[in-house]
Order: C-alpha cells, then structure tokens, then sequence
C-alpha cells in the first residue's frame, strides 16, 4: 500500500498562516486546502455552517473529473477551474501537484484579485509542502519509523471502535 | 491515501464499495447511514441520476472513534456499477486504503459479478495498487432472494486471496457492519504495519 500523508503540527500552523492571509488578502468568504484525494488539511474563513468535508470531498471529485476530460483531449490537466454562481463564485488550483486550493468569494472580491493573491500563497504552499517531504525522508533515511499512533494498536483497540 | 492529521489528531482512511451495478453498494452505506448516530456522520453525498443510479459517487463520511488519541474518520465511497461509467468509476479508487466488493448472490448476475471483479483489478492496477496487497473484504448481498447462487459456489468463484467473506442482505442491515468492521481492521492493522509496528 502507499505510505500514508502526513501533515506535522509545524507545518499545519504555516499552512493556517497562509490561507488566513490569502483569505484576507483576496476578500474571501472561505478558503481551503484538501488534498487530492478529497480529505481536507486546512480551512479558514466566514462561513461558520459550511459542510467542510463534504466540500473537501466533491472539490477532489471535481478536480479528478476534470483531470480525466483533460487527459481525454490530451492536455495534461486544467491546473485552474473557476465556477460562477449567483452570489458566490469558487476558484479552485492545484498546488503542488498534490493538493488543492479553494476560494470562496463574492462581489466584494473578483476573479482578478483572487487569481493574483492565489499565485503568491501557491508559491508558499509549495515551500511548506517540500519541507513536509524532507521532514518525512529524512526521518526514513535515518531508519526512524514515524511517530505513528498505530505503531502498537491491538485488535482489542480496533474491536473497541466497534463496540 | 491514509491521511495523518498530527496538529488535529485524525487519521483519515478511504473505503471504496465495489461491484456490479445494482448490486446493493449504496444500500450499504444508506443503511450505515442511517443506523448511526448523528454525532459520528457526516452527510451522506449521492451524486445519482434521477433513476437513483449511481452516477459518480457516494460519499458517507464516518468517524469510529478515538484510537491511541487519534479520532479515527473513514470516508466510505462507492462506485457507479454499470459498465459504461467506468472512466468515473476508476478516478474513484485513487487513493484507496480498502476496498469491499459487494457481489450479487441471484443466478442471473453472476457474469456481472466475474466482469465487475475483473474489472477491479485492472483498475486498481492501473493506479499502481495489486488486490492481492489491498485490504479487501468480500460481501455477498441479497442473500434472501429465491434465485441465489450457493455460497460455497459464489465464494469458489469469487474469493481471491482468502478475504473474509460475508452475507448480506443490505436492505435489511444483514452482514453490513461486519463487512466494515473487517476491512477497517484491515486497514488499520496495514497501518500499524507500515508504522513498522
């Protein structure tokens, strides 16, 4: 099987910092960051009942879609896609090849500025995701098994989850 | 993908329901749905037809519970069935961590069983994954039909790798949390494996 994503609480915290900035910076509703396989890593924003993980879910299934239209006319993919509603409008990037960022905005912003704030957190994002592979090969180059909490769980400890 | 969550404390697994079409995949993760508390559910996502067919996905997010100080949320997909969407049907498997195949026990959809297992591994061979190697859990639903293939005769034909292998009856609840009960186990003790544990 793949090895596992992991996301450190260091890393977490600039990620926080970023999207809270982007989100600022772009007059967003909403921003977050899920990865491609649709569980969500980080949000920040103003929309306090908002479904985050069912987003998190249908904006990878989104992204995949649209990748498989891409391959089908033989582009390698749609890195941007921006859908606009009535009142509230979603931008969606893949960042790092691996993740991706979502803006929530409405008429106080515009695709314009969400697109140019979007460029700079990318930039960053990218940083703190290459920081994650180093942190991650480093600790496996030095035969450090992660600090992983299933390293000693026990059937008993699964059985409990069922109980 | 597992996805391991330090700063929030969350482990985060991907289940995928396979199987041929109308074969009781999202009855599956309609009657999880509705047997559980509202506190450990997310909302349950159909992107269906307006036939009630699976289109692309449906999605039930559910959290089991704390392990080792970790909440522990699985996010249960299923797969539209029918043949043609298979293009769809495989931008789901990506990032897998376990897999149930919901087989069709009636004489008549046996084919459909063998296509849709085939079908499988191909895909999943595709996005690099081997089912020999994937936590895997065999259910065999609607068992309380008249015209059903016997269960030694379905597992002959089915079972891969000595999965578990369980009987359903989906509509009634009949083998549905023992069949996620087994392949979470799976997953998770794969994980204590690749913690090097």
């Amino acid at each position: 099987m793949s090895t596992p994503v992991v996301l450190y609480e260091q890393e977490y915290e600039q990620l926080k910092r970023v999207i809270t900035r982007l989100s600022a910076d772009a007059n967003a509703k909403f921003v977050f960051l899920v990865d491609k396989n649709g569980q969500q890593i980080a949000a920040h924003g103003e929309m306090l009942n908002l479904d985050t993980t069912s987003l998190a879910s249908l904006t990878a299934g989104n992204v995949a879609a649209t990748d498989g239209l891409a391959h089908l006319i033989g582009e390698r993919g749609f890195p941007v896609l921006s859908h606009e509603g009535e009142r509230d409008n979603i931008h969606i990037s893949i960042v790092a090849a691996r993740v991706i960022l979502v803006v929530i905005f409405d008429e106080r912003s515009s695709l314009g500025l969400v697109r140019l704030r979007v460029k700079r957190a990318t930039a960053e994002i990218n940083g703190i995701f290459e920081s994650i592979d180093l942190k991650v090969d480093s600790e496996r180059n030095m035969g450090m098994a992660l600090d992983s909490p299933f390293a000693e769980i026990t059937e008993a400890d699964i059985d409990a989850l069922f109980s | 993908m597992t996805f391991i969550n330090y700063a929030s404390r969350e482990i985060n697994c991907k289940i995928v329901y396979y199987g041929p079409g109308l074969g009781g995949k999202t009855t599956n993760l309609q009657y999880i749905y509705d047997s559980t508390a509202a506190q450990a559910k997310g909302k349950l996502i159909s992107l269906a037809t307006e036939t009630d067919r699976t289109l692309f996905f449906d999605f039930l997010p559910l959290d089991l519970g704390t392990v080792r100080g970790f909440k522990t949320r699985f996010h249960l997909y299923t797969v539209p069935g029918q043949v043609f969407y298979d293009a769809s049907r495989k931008l789901i498997l990506k990032g897998v961590d376990g897999m149930v195949f919901v087989a069709d026990s009636q004489r008549e959809r046996m084919d459909a069983n063998i296509e849709s297992l085939f079908n499988l591994e191909l895909n999943l061979k595709q996005h690099g994954y081997d089912l020999m190697k994937v936590p895997y859990v065999l259910q065999l639903n609607k068992r309380d039909l008249p015209n059903v293939v016997s269960m030694a005769d379905l597992t002959a034909e089915l079972q891969r790798k000595g999965e578990p292998v369980f009987e359903g009856v989906a509509n009634r609840g009949v083998g549905v949390f023992d069949t996620l009960k087994a392949v979470a186990k799976q997953v998770l003790l794969e994980l204590r494996k690749a913690s090097g544990g």
